[in-house]
């Protein structure tokens, strides 16, 4: 007898039809939009004539291309500010939630989603942009989609999607001092490779897992995408309910209470089957770093460069991908890079842009001063995540460490702003993708957790984190 | 709205044998600011196309005079990375109908498909064989057939099948237009809304 997994049980209430060997017409729950994704979706609905089905499911914000420094003042580059203008006229013309740049909910999209409470537990949710797996984290089925896809939800309120398969990721045990819920999700990309979950839903269990907070589960689900999974999920437990009680829209809610207890439902059945299974033992998660141009070339932050033979992913050594994605960064096998000077570092993005990254990282750097060659880049995920580290006293202690708070948005995650890595310089970032020029131009991305940053911050260097303390 | 239809496709192909290539490096983030889906075309790989003066680099295969074609044969997990879907308009901008390769990520395939691009699942060893043909021998013509499912190099005696989905198959041949469908269930879809709230 085998049992029905989460995913089954939210996905089976959300088929509006089966199509005889093709995709379910999957009913979409919660639709997030922001300027980059959106305006296509929106000229292909009036070239049809329609308007949207159900503008209250959706929500918009400007995140990807706002700029972090004066955001009272319009947007310098033309063609941005034209797209923000445009979907601002989209949401206004179609009656969508919007908010806009400088608006006390404005923020990246997956941040803000959830803080607001727009996010709930057994939702199906999708947004154009790879990072919705984000919202797994509260067991709901959140993946990323096309602009055509969102012009179908738009339109209908429903997408054509495959069943994939479905993969569990076990992790035992407990994260040792020091590692961070990115430094276990850069672990397991590592380990499964950069496709290593193509084709798959992942949901993470296990006493590692059940750990996290809400805002460390989000981290891990928001890169289930880095090894190509379709989106990863985490089962709603008290840690859940009670993060969703502190949201006035949510706790004060009349069915509060009759929600909980059905979301306590939300669960794989004991002996539900899975595609696949891996088990790792979160006590051997170390301080991560990546070297390469693919988030799964990942390794401990003390650790030596892999030869092609050594790495992972077969693929990539076998067509020469490897050398030349090392070649990319200045870097060779077998090479150490603790001690290598760094240029810049990245604290945000909707990986690590929440308070309690920002509390993780302030911690780290409190009465130390940053590297004078470092450039720093600390950039909230949302205005919500702002106003609080100014409230708890994170932003002055930033400041007396020599470190500017800047205003909330996608920033240097894929550059699309003036927050730029210039050509060949080295960056630590705290966000998902190192990929070739994803911060600029010849940019070198090196990904890793809050803590791995504050240390290069500190140092200059490629620092493990819990060397730390005995510094100054 | 009527798209263009997908039968068989006959054409010289463009080898880009590197794996992992992802979204940023078909279309990066810096040309995403547009609100049309024209224009992607000639960006598509601009930064390994382009030096930083916009001057072509002579190495990169689509500066290569001998390869053109309308079939771009890849690298394993071919477009993951971010989901926008000006990749696929990059790439169906100059000119390709036809991506092979052994793996491709599954936003990418999605979109593809949505664009009427047809994304060719071949083997690992099919796709090295493909490869090393095409890249000594360029200007070789390539068949896909899509109704019977099959990629031939006709000159060289080489063919594999390879999957499809049905229903994308159907819709790909006839090019028909997935929110047309969905538009036409619209009652199905209000009668569920209503199933939901009782």
């Amino acid at each position: 007898m085998s049992g029905k997994t989460l995913f089954d049980r939210i996905w089976d209430a959300h088929v509006v039809r089966s199509v005889t060997g093709g995709p379910d017409v999957l009913y979409i729950d919660r639709h997030y939009i922001h300027e980059v994704t959106s305006p296509q979706a929106f000229s292909g609905l009036r070239e049809r004539g329609i308007s949207v089905l159900r503008p209250g499911r959706t929500i918009a914000t400007a995140d990807h291309n706002i700029p972090t420094l004066n955001q009272h003042l319009p947007i310098a580059d033309p063609v941005s500010r034209n797209q923000v203008e445009t979907l601002e006229e989209n949401c206004r013309t179609g009656g969508i939630k919007y908010f806009g740049m400088g608006d006390p909910g404005n923020g990246i999209v997956h941040v803000t989603g959830p803080e607001q409470g727009y996010t709930l537990p057994g939702m199906t949710i999708v947004c154009g942009d790879s990072h919705t797996s984000t919202h797994g984290a509260f067991g709901t089925i959140a993946f990323g989609i096309g602009t055509s896809e969102v012009e179908m939800v738009l339109a209908t309120q429903c997408l054509l999607q495959s069943r994939p398969k479905q993969m569990r990721i076990t992790v035992k045990g407990k994260l040792r001092e020091g590692v961070t819920s990115k430094d276990l999700i850069l672990y397991i990309i590592a380990s499964l490779g950069t496709g290593g979950a193509t084709g798959y839903f992942v949901e993470y269990a296990g006493e590692a897992v059940r750990r996290l907070s809400m805002e460390s589960r989000m981290t891990v689900c928001n890169m289930s995408i880095e090894m190509g999974a379709r989106g990863g999920l985490i089962a709603p437990d008290e840690v859940t309910f009670n993060w969703l009680a502190q949201i006035p829209s949510v706790s004060e809610n009349r069915e509060f209470a009759r929600l909980v207890h059905e979301w306590h439902s939300l669960r794989s059945d004991r002996g539900a089957h899975f595609d696949r299974e891996v088990t790792f033992d979160a006590s051997e998660v170390p301080p991560m770093i990546t070297y390469g141009t693919s988030p799964g070339m990942g390794m401990a932050v003390d650790g030596t460069i892999p030869t092609p033979e050594e790495s992972a992913s077969s693929a990539q050594s076998a067509s020469g991908s490897y050398l030349k994605s090392l070649d990319y960064m200045g870097f060779k096998p077998g090479m150490r890079l603790l001690g290598h000077p760094i240029d810049y570092v990245f604290l945000g993005s909707c990986t690590n842009g929440r308070i309690e990254d920002l509390r993780l990282f302030t911690e780290a750097v409190a009465g130390k001063k940053k590297a004078a060659g470092v450039t720093a880049l600390i950039v909230p995920g949302s205005q919500q995540v702002a106003r609080q580290a100014e409230r708890e006293g994170l932003t002055e202690t930033l400041r007396l460490a020599g470190f500017e708070m800047r205003q909330p948005g996608c920033s240097s995650c894929l550059a699309m702003n003036e927050d730029k890595i210039p050509a060949g310089k080295y960056a630590v970032s705290t966000s998902n993708r190192n990929f070739e020029g994803r911060q600029g131009p010849g940019a070198r991305t090196l990904l890793a957790g809050p803590l791995v940053a504050a240390a290069a911050a500190i140092t200059g260097r490629i620092t493990d984190p819990r060397e730390l303390n005995w510094l100054q | 709205m009527k798209r263009e239809e997908f039968t068989i496709l006959e054409s010289t192909a463009v080898p880009l044998p590197l794996a992992n290539i992802d979204t940023d490096q078909i279309i990066p983030a810096r040309f995403l600011s547009a609100t049309v889906r024209e224009g992607f075309g000639e960006k598509l790989f601009r930064d390994w196309r382009f030096d930083g003066e916009g001057k072509p680099i002579p190495g990169f295969v689509l500066n290569r005079p001998e390869f053109r074609g309308e079939i771009l044969i890849t690298g394993s997990n071919f477009g993951c990375g971010s989901s926008r879907e000006h990749a696929v308009w990059a790439i169906t901008g100059h000119g390709f109908r036809a991506v092979v390769s052994d793996s491709f990520a599954d936003i990418f395939m999605n979109n593809a498909l949505n664009n009427g691009l047809l994304t060719v699942t071949v083997t690992p060893e099919f796709l090295a064989q493909l490869t090393e043909l095409v890249a000594a021998r360029p200007g070789t013509m390539l068949r896909i057939d899509l109704p019977e499912q099959v990629i031939s190099v006709p000159g060289a005696g080489l063919s594999s099948g390879f999957p499809v989905n049905p229903f994308r198959k159907e819709c790909l041949i006839r090019g028909l237009d997935n929110i047309d469908y969905l538009l036409s269930m619209k009652d199905e879809i209000l009668a569920f809304e209503k199933s939901r709230q009782s």
